[in-house]
């Protein structure tokens, strides 16, 4: 308990406090920028049991901002080195890792094992999938997110209140974040800790948490404004619509040569601007923007194969092609990110 | 005058983080008609603070000049 010293010494911590914190159990979702800012604060509290779930890989572009890998770090497991270096930090900590991103088939029974779920994601579905699994377990859930350096801050579903679909009632937003917006390294840290200081706040149950309140932080002239706001879901959120939602709709993956091969039409379902444009034979482009009015122009029952930039807002296409009754539409995964790497790669081959 | 502010890629779309404008009267939704017109914003999905509180995009509010007036876009990076 010496190492725990300086912050029992504050009135709202104390003993109690203290052990409210050792008893804690508070999930991550997302261990990159915001999670790497969140967990090493967390873990040094003293909350010893910690879930960090991500599927991804560190890769060089990730160090800028994602301070708990190194440059020996790159190309393995998130969840894994990060397990490393919070250990290190505080061995007394027990640290769970899910090395897979989250889902609707796993979502409900990891959020029931935990008491706080923190969103670190980068992913507005994402974000609606934490959401409504934090309704259905009854769990506390807090958001941080970043565009450029802004960052917004909240705590959804606390004690039964305002959720992040009485803010945001749209779940079937444009994603926004298939092209890279960029950011600052000190910005996701600033927004990361705004979210740590509220998990502990919430823990100890002193100071007043970010409920029906949605912080926005700007970094670059230091201005905060707080806005208001009240339980207001339109939507019944329970198990069936949850499965219908995030379950139903098991999108199968395709490759790149499959998909130029085969009998498949291919998609592009980025905006018009958007480069590089590919060429391909049996290719057409439709917007996600406007796919939903264009359906009526698609054959149901022909093959596609559907892309993007990076692969996100296909899934979303492909969802809503499901939603009419589209049978045999697969993904093309990684988008043209990676489409363009086996096109090159090929070029070089010859 | 009211003030107008901006977040996130809206405020990139209207190359500014606040500004004052003429609104009296106005309802929310015309407000936000009048803003479309002036700098494209169909393309986002946003919600709207009326002086610090969230209010429906369809409320039959209207505006006044000491208003302050947010539009807010949800955000995804991390």
């Amino acid at each position: 308990m010496e190492r725990y010293n300086r912050q029992i010494q504050l009135p709202q911590v104390g003993a109690t406090g203290q052990q409210k914190l050792k008893d804690a159990k508070i999930l991550v979702v997302g261990a990159g920028g915001l999670g790497c800012a969140i967990l090493p604060y967390l873990t040094a509290s003293g909350i010893e049991h910690i879930g960090i779930i991500d599927g991804d890989t560190i890769e060089e572009t990730n160090l800028q901002r994602q301070i708990l890998y190194t440059e020996t770090s790159i190309t393995q497991q998130k969840v894994v080195v990060a397990k490393q270096q919070l250990k290190a930090l505080n061995s007394n900590v027990n640290i769970e890792i899910y090395n897979y991103y989250l889902s609707g088939e796993n979502a409900l029974e990891l959020f029931r094992n935990y008491d706080i779920i923190i969103d670190a994601t980068d992913s507005i579905q994402t974000r609606y999938l934490i959401n409504d699994a934090c309704i259905i377990t009854n769990k506390p859930f807090v958001y941080g997110s970043i565009y450029r350096f802004e960052g917004q801050v909240s705590v959804f579903n606390y004690k039964n209140g305002p959720t992040y679909r009485c803010l945001f009632k749209n779940d079937k937003a444009k994603v926004s974040n298939c092209e890279t917006a960029g950011v600052l390294g000190t910005t996701v840290g600033l927004i990361g800790m705004l979210q740590a200081n509220e998990v502990i706040k919430m823990i100890l149950e002193t100071g007043d948490v970010l409920s029906g309140q949605l912080l926005v932080y700007n970094t670059l002239n230091n201005s905060q404004n707080c806005i208001n706001f009240k339980k207001s879901e339109t939507k019944s959120i329970d198990e069936a619509f949850f499965n219908s939602e995030y379950k139903t709709h098991k999108i199968e993956a395709v490759c790149v040569n499959e998909a130029i091969s085969q009998n498949v039409i291919c998609i592009d379902v980025r905006e018009l601007h958007e480069t590089p444009k590919l060429e391909l034979s049996n290719g057409l482009q439709i917007p996600l923007s406007i796919l939903e009015s264009k359906i009526k122009n698609l054959n149901k029952n022909e093959n596609y194969a559907v892309y993007c930039q990076s692969g996100k807002r296909s899934l979303e296409a492909i969802k809503l092609l499901k939603n009419h009754q589209f049978q045999n539409v697969k993904n093309i995964e990684g988008g043209v990110i990676s489409m363009q790497q086996k096109i090159n790669n090929e070029k070089s081959i010859y | 005058m009211a003030v107008i502010k901006y977040y996130g890629a809206i405020a990139e779309a209207t190359k500014c983080s606040e500004e004052q404008l003429t609104v009296s009267d106005l309802k929310i939704s015309d407000c936000l008609a009048l803003l479309n017109e002036k700098y494209n914003l169909k393309t986002f999905d946003v919600s709207v603070a009326l002086n610090q509180n969230l209010v429906d995009i369809d409320s039959t509010i209207k505006l006044s000049d000491n208003d302050e007036i947010a539009l807010l876009p949800p955000f995804a990076g991390g």
